[in-house]
């Protein structure tokens, strides 16, 4: 209203509108106008379409749509048996491969009664906190690079292709790893492996004390985020919001903390909190979980036990591979697993855990057939990207990619 | 480097027009990066300090399709993204050519279900398949070297007088 | 006193009539309570000060395919407070497949509930905005539903002529 006001005291401005009788005020300067965002666009993070309504430079509504890269997960779970699914878990959440990895397993573990031994757990552990240093590296690179310092994203990378080598010697891939089974891991973390890790741990901090420099020392960088798109604790707890953003707006949750699974109750760590829920908390938030992170490596790598990497229980286990080629029953176990799978009791289960975008859920239905009745996956950059609307309602619109950038979804995950 | 030699001791070199121009147009290939999932995690790999795709020339991602030779596709094509694809690659201007990184674009890939593209060779003419679930940066590299190797092949008088794709057209 | 208990008596006092099942498999309290039950039955358990489910961490549904009225509408909510996940399940039991929505109580339920209305075609009454999630407007057919094909209906969905 006060613009309007103003304009009519414009003098220049009312001649103007006087001589021209096709101009109206409202055409002229009342312009809302829709513009679109994405699919393809290098600041959404990969598939993310938004519509935004814009007064001028500010936001005034925006409407995300997801959907783009929907690849039918849920329906195919249910058409596989619970072991075939382990692949498609490396492509939810892309960015950190080995957390889904475990995550899955653990839910089938909890659904069908089966207790991996310690060793595998402690590996699990061990590659899910260095997945999740790789993807708080990217979350940090990527958006760096939204609001205009491309150098962090090469330097990110850096680092990152590090853990990509570890993870290479271990799995076999560099990301689409596929690295745990049912009752255990895949292959054991040999020595070279451990030592390799070591390494990175000690390169990494001199990394991050250069990054932060190079970030923290720059007063465009802080100009840009602090202050912007600003969610409150409720807002944050209303709207599901887990993971970094949710300890970043001032709650302190975390599901390693609060119902620790693996072995997350033997190691001591911190869980950052920051309140002020704006996109620099979000971004100093990841920079403390990625130290955190490689606080708890360093334990584990220092305590990982010696024994066997897969759990001794012959129906619902796969055998080692050279077992299978000289025993007998071992092949058939391994023939009734593949084609039979593992029919889990009939019930359904949820289980969570701590992914570096959130809390990644899977609730299983089971009908006691070696395929899941019914997958869902409760996907963390899904409920993330719900805060959108709220979060850039009245920005501009170059703080809607910082916001987007400081809530580092994926849209592997989100779509499904 | 071996031309700056023999210019210094001759002064002039002769060649053909024809070598000259896909000289020109293979070492300088922008591609246009369709990053849609997974795969282009390894295409961004592939720009990386260790990768490094400046060596071949391709350093210059843009993200605008009017300004590309290259399309990569990386990434699963949904049946809802392929619309944008098709749209993005009517955009770019001739000549234009098309990588299909990975499996999913290939194939299809692991996902046979209802919503994704069983290979976008259906919509688009690809040029160079890579193999892999993702392939390694060092494939892409490859497939860029092969992509070079065909371009190469082209005349300097072909890709003339195409006529410009209607977008509205080709949309139905 | 146990958290599970405690929920289970609190619930028992206020909707004992509407409670059809309660189960504990694996160690998660599940609650099946009636359809027209349900926004009471989250409105009580969020604002309950000994309670306080102030988040809703999933809504989804189950296709049991051979029941008769098929659908079973699944909630995930969270107590902060007992650092708890509960389980709430509603079946529907009749032709319209409709249930009320939960947005009021839960801001989050607004895309999970659009996301099930997407999968299975469950309609979410009083939802503010429930239009479809993954698949495009005008696609007619619900995916997760068990008499889906995995490869999905041919030409169902717009598909780009092949350039030239
Ligand atoms: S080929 Fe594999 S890595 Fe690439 S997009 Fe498809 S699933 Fe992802």
């Amino acid at each position: 209203m006060d613009r309007i006001s103003q304009i009519y005291n414009d003098e220049k401005l009312l001649k103007r509108l006087h001589d021209d009788p096709g101009l109206t005020i409202e055409d002229a300067l009342e312009n809302e106008m829709v513009i679109n965002m994405g699919p393809q666009h290098p600041a959404t993070h990969g598939v993310l379409r938004l519509v935004l309504r814009l007064d001028g430079e500010t936001v005034m509504g925006i409407v995300p749509e997801l959907g783009y890269l929907h690849r039918g997960y849920e329906k195919m779970a249910e058409n596989m048996s619970y072991i075939e699914f382990i692949p498609h878990t490396d492509r939810l959440d892309y960015l950190a491969t080995m957390c889904n990895n475990v995550a899955y397993v653990l839910a089938v573990e909890k659904l069908a009664g089966i207790e991996a031994p310690k060793r595998a757990q402690y590996i699990r552990m061990i590659v899910s906190e260095l997945s999740r240093i790789a993807s708080h590296l990217v979350a940090i690179g990527t958006f760096a690079m939204d609001v205009g310092a491309v150098t962090m994203v090469m330097w990110t990378f850096r680092e990152r292709e590090k853990i990509q080598n570890i993870f290479d010697r271990l799995a076999g891939a560099r990301f689409t790893t596929s690295y745990t089974r049912i009752g255990g891991v895949a292959a054991d973390m040999d020595d070279e492996a451990i030592a390799m890790a070591r390494k990175f741990l000690e390169e990494i901090e001199p990394a991050m004390v250069e990054m932060d420099k190079l970030m923290l020392g720059n007063r465009i960088f802080i100009d840009r985020l602090e202050g912007i798109g600003i969610l409150s604790k409720e807002d944050a707890i209303d709207l599901g919001i887990t993971g970094p953003n949710l300890r970043s707006s001032g709650v302190e949750y975390d599901v390693r903390r609060a119902k620790p699974y693996l072995f997350y109750n033997e190691v001591d760590f911190n869980i950052p909190v920051y309140t002020e829920g704006d996109c620099l908390a979000r971004y100093h938030q990841r920079g403390d979980e990625l130290r955190e992170s490689a606080k708890i490596l360093k334990q584990l790598l220092d305590k990982i036990p010696n024994g066997e990497v897969m759990a001794n229980d012959p129906k619902k286990v796969l055998p080692h591979k050279t077992e299978i080629y000289s025993k007998m029953e071992e092949l058939i176990h391994d023939f009734m697993i593949i084609n039979f799978g593992i029919n889990p009791p009939v019930g359904d289960t949820y289980f969570s855990v701590e992914n570096p975008k959130g809390e990644l859920g899977f609730y299983f239905v089971s009908n006691g057939t070696g395929n899941p009745w019914k997958l869902k996956i409760h996907s963390p950059s899904f409920c993330n990207l719900q805060a959108i609307p709220k979060l850039c309602k009245g920005a501009m619109v170059s703080d809607v990619v910082a916001i987007i950038g400081s809530l580092d979804p994926v849209m592997g995950e989100a779509d499904k | 480097m071996g031309l700056e030699a023999i210019l210094q001791k001759d002064g002039y070199v002769t060649t053909t027009i024809d070598a000259i121009v896909s000289w020109a147009r293979k070492s300088s290939v922008w591609p246009m990066p369709m990053g849609i999932s997974c795969c282009a995690i390894e295409m961004i790999s592939a720009a990386d300090p260790k990768y490094d795709i400046a060596r071949f020339g391709s350093e210059v991602m843009r993200f605008t399709p009017r300004q590309c030779d290259l399309m990569i596709v990386a990434g699963t094509v949904t049946y809802k993204m392929a619309q944008v694809v098709r749209r993005i690659y009517d955009q770019m201007p001739e000549p234009k050519w098309v990588i299909a990184m990975g499996a999913c674009t290939s194939s299809g890939g692991m996902y046979r279900s209802y919503s994704v593209v069983q290979g976008i060779d259906q919509f688009l003419p690809v040029d160079v398949y890579t193999a892999g679930c993702p392939p390694r940066p060092e494939n892409l590299l490859n497939a860029l070297m092969t992509l070079q190797e065909k371009i190469g092949k082209t005349k300097a008088r072909d890709f003339q007088n195409r006529p410009l794709v209607d977008l509205e057209l080709a949309q139905n | 006193m146990d958290v599970k208990a405690l929920i289970v008596e609190k619930v028992k006092e206020k909707f004992g009539s509407s409670l059809e099942e309660v189960s504990d498999f694996r160690d998660d309290l599940c609650l099946t309570i009636k359809r027209d039950q349900i926004v009471p039955l989250g409105n009580f358990l969020k604002n309950d000060p000994d309670l306080q489910f102030s988040m809703c961490k999933d809504v989804t549904a189950i296709d049991w395919a051979t029941r008769k009225n098929r659908f079973t509408v699944v909630y995930h909510i969270h107590s902060f407070k007992l650092n708890f996940t509960l389980r709430i399940k509603a079946n529907i039991t009749d032709e319209s497949n409709s249930i009320e929505s939960v947005t009021s109580l839960w801001k989050s339920a607004d895309w999970y509930e659009r996301e099930t209305y997407d999968m299975y075609g469950i309609k979410f009454v009083n939802h503010p905005d429930l239009r479809r999630m993954y698949m495009p407007e005008g696609f007619e057919h619900y995916p997760l539903r068990k008499d889906f094909p995995l490869l999905g209906i041919p030409g169902s969905l717009p598909f780009p002529k092949k350039a030239e």
